[in-house]
């Protein structure tokens, strides 16, 4: 499908212009450490830190199902989705009067206030959840409500970002989510909820 | 008095837009200085380091390249060539035929700004919509974006909100969050019917494959989980060696462009879907675009090559605060743009060789640049081109009297004395142009010839 000489093309228009170069730039070495806010992570127990460097991002960070379920309702966010895996755990803290499906229909993605799907992780330092492909029941579910909740596991928090950047592992799709959806685009006014969820949290759990 | 380009519309822009970009990017500018120096002790050193890494990776793009393709191979992605803008508006136009597909759904990236992408499927039957909010809107009033990162910081809420009537978004309202939820609602509903999610990428990680992608509306991802075919337009200078320089080149980036300590989502993405995911792209296309790339890479501004498109420089540069980014006439503005716009013309160069003259040299893009590019250095030697090149610069003031009186001793000494004559002579009388037009707006201060040379003199003694 691709024209084969367009690729010989560029390698060799690269090759030609690096050709004079006498030496190349070395690659340097260094630690990634000096990329960490390190006064910020060091010594700190790893959830409540999370907690509150989401807070910054205008994110949330609960421990609770029941305090979740109280922030659903609070909010009147009545009918949303769950991952069927997730479900068995969380459903016996939810009432009646919260509809939750365990199936996504995107046909009628604007039916679902919430949707509550698992994540691969949390980094502290950012305030950010780790979404993986092969374990997000649905890119769909965890974008397109206005709430959007990642169950974390307790030993999941990662400290900073070059220890998540190691563990990116084999997942194909890896999305990292800092607080919500936002643009600035309208004259610099910060607004949430663009395309994506207007509240993102993280449920801490285990 | 004939003006350059540049000049002129930077001369006949309106007051508010002018107010709208200077606000827009002063506010930018210091927030980001707070965010990087209150939580690094040595910012510099990590801007440094980053400028070094992407020196190495433009130096042997010869083997990062073929590395990189073979990577992206055997993660299930296809890989195509696109030496210019055609070739790979062409590339995205083949991939759509042959899947049948007439809808696509797109997320901010410059790369296709350069190959006017849009335009060209439209123009080819394809309806081909651009999802980040500011590009929507410029897209909807046949506008150009004049910010890399801030595509409408030209714009005002009224416009805006006159746009959205017009288009049959809902009665004229200007409040900003109104604006964003009918956006928001609209869009979502394309993204569902589209069939291909085109986007660029920040980064590609030689060691893995990997691109990253960030966006803070989410709309890449909303691309991405609503389609079956990834396309990605990438340039050839975005590589970076390995993973591991990811975690410096995402703080760097987020702090610089939009001074957040992360962007909101960031995707790290090696091929198509996982098989257990129902949602997202089965099939991935990496397109790499040169499109003047290599004639910049063989050329003695090379350097320009490490950009991470932030827009710092815009933020911070007083020209472009005072003239906007479509003074630039070029997909990229600003100090970046001043070098980068008249080096992707090629041949065309004369076309653009104003705009390195677009520039005091003040040296402040250069010292918030987070990949340390000496964008002064380069200004200066497209400037000599331009030169060496004759061609033609309008309003520029002649310097042959100067030269003149600079290589004879006994005439500078002359003229020192009689300088003094200038504060008597109104400057309107004195017939050279560039010096009436500057003059027009300024006072010159008293003259103060020969002092230097009186004090040198004096301290040899």
């Amino acid at each position: 499908m691709t024209a084969p000489d367009d690729r010989e093309s560029i390698l060799s228009r690269v090759r030609g212009a690096l050709a004079p170069l006498h030496e190349r730039a070395p690659l340097p070495d260094y630690s990634t450490e000096i990329a960490v806010m390190r006064s910020l992570v060091a010594g700190r127990d790893l959830v409540e830190l999370l907690g509150e460097r989401m807070k910054r991002v205008n994110g949330l960070a609960l421990t609770e199902v029941a305090a979740l379920v109280a922030h659903l309702r609070a909010g009147g966010w009545l009918h949303g989705y769950c991952d069927p895996v997730l479900w068995p755990r969380l459903a016996p803290h939810f009432g009646a009067e919260l509809k939750v499906e365990t199936e996504f229909d995107r046909t009628r993605v604007d039916d679902y206030a919430f949707g509550i799907t698992r994540a691969a992780g949390a980094i502290a330092e950012s305030g950010t959840l780790i979404l993986h492909d092969a374990t997000t029941s649905r890119r769909l579910a965890a974008l397109t409500p206005w709430v959007h909740v990642a169950v974390v596991e307790r030993a999941q928090i990662f400290s900073d970002l070059p220890q998540a950047v190691a563990a990116l592992g084999r997942d194909p799709n890896v999305i990292w989510c800092t607080g919500p959806s936002k643009t600035a685009d309208v004259e610099g006014i910060l607004i949430e909820g663009v395309h994506g969820p207007g509240q993102q949290i993280a449920l801490v759990l285990g | 008095m004939r003006f350059q380009q540049f000049d002129q519309f930077a001369a006949e822009l309106k007051a508010d837009t002018r107010a709208a970009v200077y606000d827009g990017s002063k506010k930018g500018h210091e927030k980001r200085t707070k965010l990087l120096f209150d939580e690094y002790p040595d910012p510099n050193r990590l801007r440094h380091l980053a400028g070094e890494i992407k020196q190495h990776v433009i130096e042997n793009l010869d083997t990062y390249l073929p590395a990189v393709e073979a990577k992206m191979k055997a993660n299930g992605v296809q890989v195509h060539w696109a030496g210019t803008a055609e070739a790979a508006n062409e590339a995205v136009l083949r991939i759509m035929r042959a899947r049948g597909a007439t809808k696509l759904v797109k997320a901010k990236t410059m790369v296709s700004e350069e190959t006017e992408l849009a335009a060209f499927l439209e123009k080819h039957g394809i309806e081909a919509l651009e999802t980040d909010l500011g590009e929507f809107i410029v897209q909807i009033d046949g506008d150009h974006p004049s910010h890399i990162v801030k595509p409408i910081i030209h714009k005002n809420r009224r416009e805006i909100a006159q746009s959205f009537e017009r288009e049959g978004l809902g009665a004229y309202n200007d409040d900003p969050a109104t604006i964003t939820q009918r956006a928001r609602k609209f869009l979502r509903h394309k993204y569902l019917v589209a069939d291909v999610g085109l986007t660029g990428a920040n980064f590609v990680s030689a060691e893995s494959g990997r691109m990253v992608l960030v966006t803070n509306e989410g709309n890449s991802r909303f691309c991405l989980a609503a389609t079956k075919c990834h396309i990605a337009m990438i340039g050839i200078e975005k590589i970076v060696p390995r993973d591991y320089d990811l975690a410096l080149f995402l703080n760097l980036l987020a702090r610089s462009a939009t001074a957040q300590e992360l962007t909101v989502y960031t995707e790290f993405i090696s091929g198509p879907k996982s098989p257990v995911q129902p949602d997202g792209p089965e099939v991935m296309h990496v397109i790499f675009v040169d499109n003047g790339r290599t004639e910049v890479l063989a050329s003695t501004c090379r350097e320009i090559l490490r950009c991470i498109r932030c827009g710092a420089c815009l933020n911070v540069c007083p020209v472009y605060r005072q003239a906007s980014g479509h003074a630039y006439r070029s997909v990229y503005p600003g100090p970046v743009g001043a070098v980068l716009s008249p080096l992707l013309m090629g041949d065309k160069f004369p076309q653009k060789a104003d705009l390195p003259k677009a520039s005091s040299l003040c040296g402040a893009c250069n010292e918030v640049c987070p990949v340390n590019i000496p964008i002064p250095d380069l200004l200066l030697r497209l400037r000599n081109r331009a030169k060496e090149e004759n061609v033609p610069s309008p309003g520029t003031p002649p310097m042959g009297a100067w030269a003149l009186l600079a290589s004879q001793p006994l005439a500078w000494r002359a003229s020192l004395l009689g300088g003094k004559l200038i504060d008597y002579v109104p400057t309107k009388l004195i017939p050279v142009p560039a010096l009436q037009a500057w003059a027009a707006k300024r006072a010159l201060p008293a003259w103060r010839g020969g002092e230097f040379r009186k004090w040198l003199k004096a301290r040899r003694k």
